[in-house]
């Protein structure tokens, strides 16, 4: 047809023009106020559907000591910049003490000594980096049910609450946190780990102890743990979120 | 939907796609350009591939291609947080839209009419290469149904490529490889299903552009026309417009 070479054009200039609005409509809808709500409605549909396949108690793959990644990576912080946790850090965390508080029964403090004799867990998992790697590694800790069963959880308690000692950004209200749902923190597998590979957790991967919970991504495993506590509602800490990369735009739910 | 001429003003104009089918078609455009643009975003917070059940093996990468540029990511700026927010909201328009399209089309028996191919056009599929590596396109009454590389290709894409790439996805979820335990491991582990969903994604993405070239080279216009509005006229058989 006669016409066929301007309609071409015309068809080219629209996609061309098409794609770049596109790239800067998406842009500017990722900056916008009222579009990132709607796209993190989903993050509530993954949740429930996840939750709806899984059982409660579904068991993250473990693995055996040929599969462990040679020397564990480190993610995130490597040494918290904090004064008073580098001072017990030089004394080999003597003086550490674990608080658990909040909505429990009877707030506990726990040394590192008092942890290492409560029944302990060990397990070889995969680490899922939300960045996209994998490693696997040995761990060895208590299980957080543990924990919770001697401070005893009140009923109102639906999350546990992890506050940590590294400031991300030089500040004391930039310290990591994170926070679990209490089905999570009563899963078999979660747990507080003070061993990695057989050998005391290094300061690199987060010691004294860190949290693993092998269902959700790297970032949910805090590092560096103080305290724990148990909590109805986590609109009250840091921005509101759950966690200091969920403050930042990630999801709470990381089970994808 | 079969080609209908019953409210055709013309002859060599006839009703191509459905309503549903033009529908889907354009819901799934959207949501497959935001998949592949956002999953390069999250592939550049990591820009390497690997083999097996973790990243570190031991051995190295398989492919580490560095990162993709600003402008095939979304969003542009390095932000892996946004990227997955639009990736995952995406992922579930492409998985509801898909399943739609698969029970509209056994339904309405647009697969078994339209899509599946024939005795005859898998007899042809030697003269139908050959016809495609010369440009030269079915004209008049052959053109009113989809050829037969059109239909495996389809085939392929609906039934194949988008059911692993999206199995691939869910392969890399910590909570999902708990459903059956080790199902990740029969695709070689965790890394190996990341590597496996890159890869479907790129054959995805060189299905797109084969389509989008012969949608060009076999009528715009015409083409176009009928996936927004139905209504497809016969290419001529002197050639096509």
């Amino acid at each position: 047809m006669s016409d066929s070479r301007p309609r071409r054009r015309f068809l080219a200039r629209v996609a061309g023009a098409a794609g770049a609005l596109l790239l800067a409509g998406c842009d500017r809808l990722s900056r916008s106020g009222w579009f990132p709500p709607i796209l993190e409605r989903a993050e509530t549909l993954t949740r429930r559907a996840q939750r709806l396949v899984t059982s409660r108690k579904s068991m993250a793959q473990e693995f055996t000591e040929a599969d462990l990644s040679p020397g564990f990576r480190s993610n995130g912080t490597e040494v918290p910049d904090d004064a008073r946790y580098l001072a017990m850090a030089d004394s080999g965390f003597a003086d550490w003490v674990l608080e658990v508080g909040g909505l429990v029964e009877r707030p506990l403090k726990l040394t590192l000594a008092q942890l290492r004799q409560m029944p302990a867990r060990t397990q070889i998992t995969r680490h899922d980096c939300v960045e996209g790697w994998s490693a696997i590694g040995k761990w060895t800790g208590v299980p957080l049910h543990e924990v919770l069963a001697r401070a005893r959880a009140l009923p109102r308690a639906r999350y546990v609450v992890f506050h940590c000692a590294d400031p991300m950004e030089g500040t004391e209200d930039s310290k990591y946190y994170e926070s679990i749902d209490m089905d999570d923190a009563h899963h078999p597998q979660t747990i507080l780990a003070y061993a990695l590979n057989g050998a005391p957790l290094p300061i690199a991967n987060g010691a004294p102890v860190r949290l693993r919970v092998e269902r959700q991504l790297g970032y949910k495993m805090a590092k560096y743990v103080m305290s724990v506590e148990l909590v109805d509602s986590f609109a009250h800490i840091g921005g509101g979120h759950g966690g200091y990369w969920e403050d930042r735009g990630y999801e709470w739910y990381a089970g994808i | 939907m079969k080609p209908s001429r019953d409210e055709s003003p013309r002859p060599d104009i006839l009703k191509r796609h459905s309503l549903a089918v033009r529908v889907m078609h354009w819901v799934n455009v959207v949501a497959v350009v935001v998949l592949l643009m956002s999953g390069l975003q999250i592939f550049n917070a990591h820009p390497a591939l690997y083999w097996g059940r973790s990243s570190y093996t031991g051995a190295g990468p398989i492919f580490a291609p560095g990162s993709f540029p600003g402008w095939m990511t979304l969003p542009g700026a390095q932000w892996l947080a946004m990227g997955r927010r639009w990736h995952l909201f995406f992922a579930w328009v492409l998985v509801l839209n898909g399943a739609a399209y698969v029970a509209y089309s056994i339904a309405s028996r647009h697969l078994s009419r339209d899509l599946w191919p024939s005795r005859a056009d898998l007899r042809s599929i030697g003269r139908s290469i050959a016809d495609h590596l010369r440009l030269r396109h079915p004209a008049g009454e052959a053109a009113a149904r989809y050829n037969v590389l059109q239909k495996l290709a389809y085939l392929a894409i609906v039934f194949g490529v988008l059911p692993l790439l999206v199995l691939m996805g869910l392969g890399m979820s910590p909570s999902l490889d708990t459903v059956v335990p080790g199902w990740v491991d029969f695709f070689g582990g965790r890394q190996s299903v990341r590597t496996l969903h890159f890869a479907a994604a790129m054959v995805l993405t060189a299905f797109v552009a084969v389509h989008v070239f012969e949608v060009l080279v076999t009528g715009a216009w015409n083409n176009l026309r009928s996936m927004v509005t139905g209504w497809y006229r016969l290419p001529s058989p002197k050639g096509p417009s």
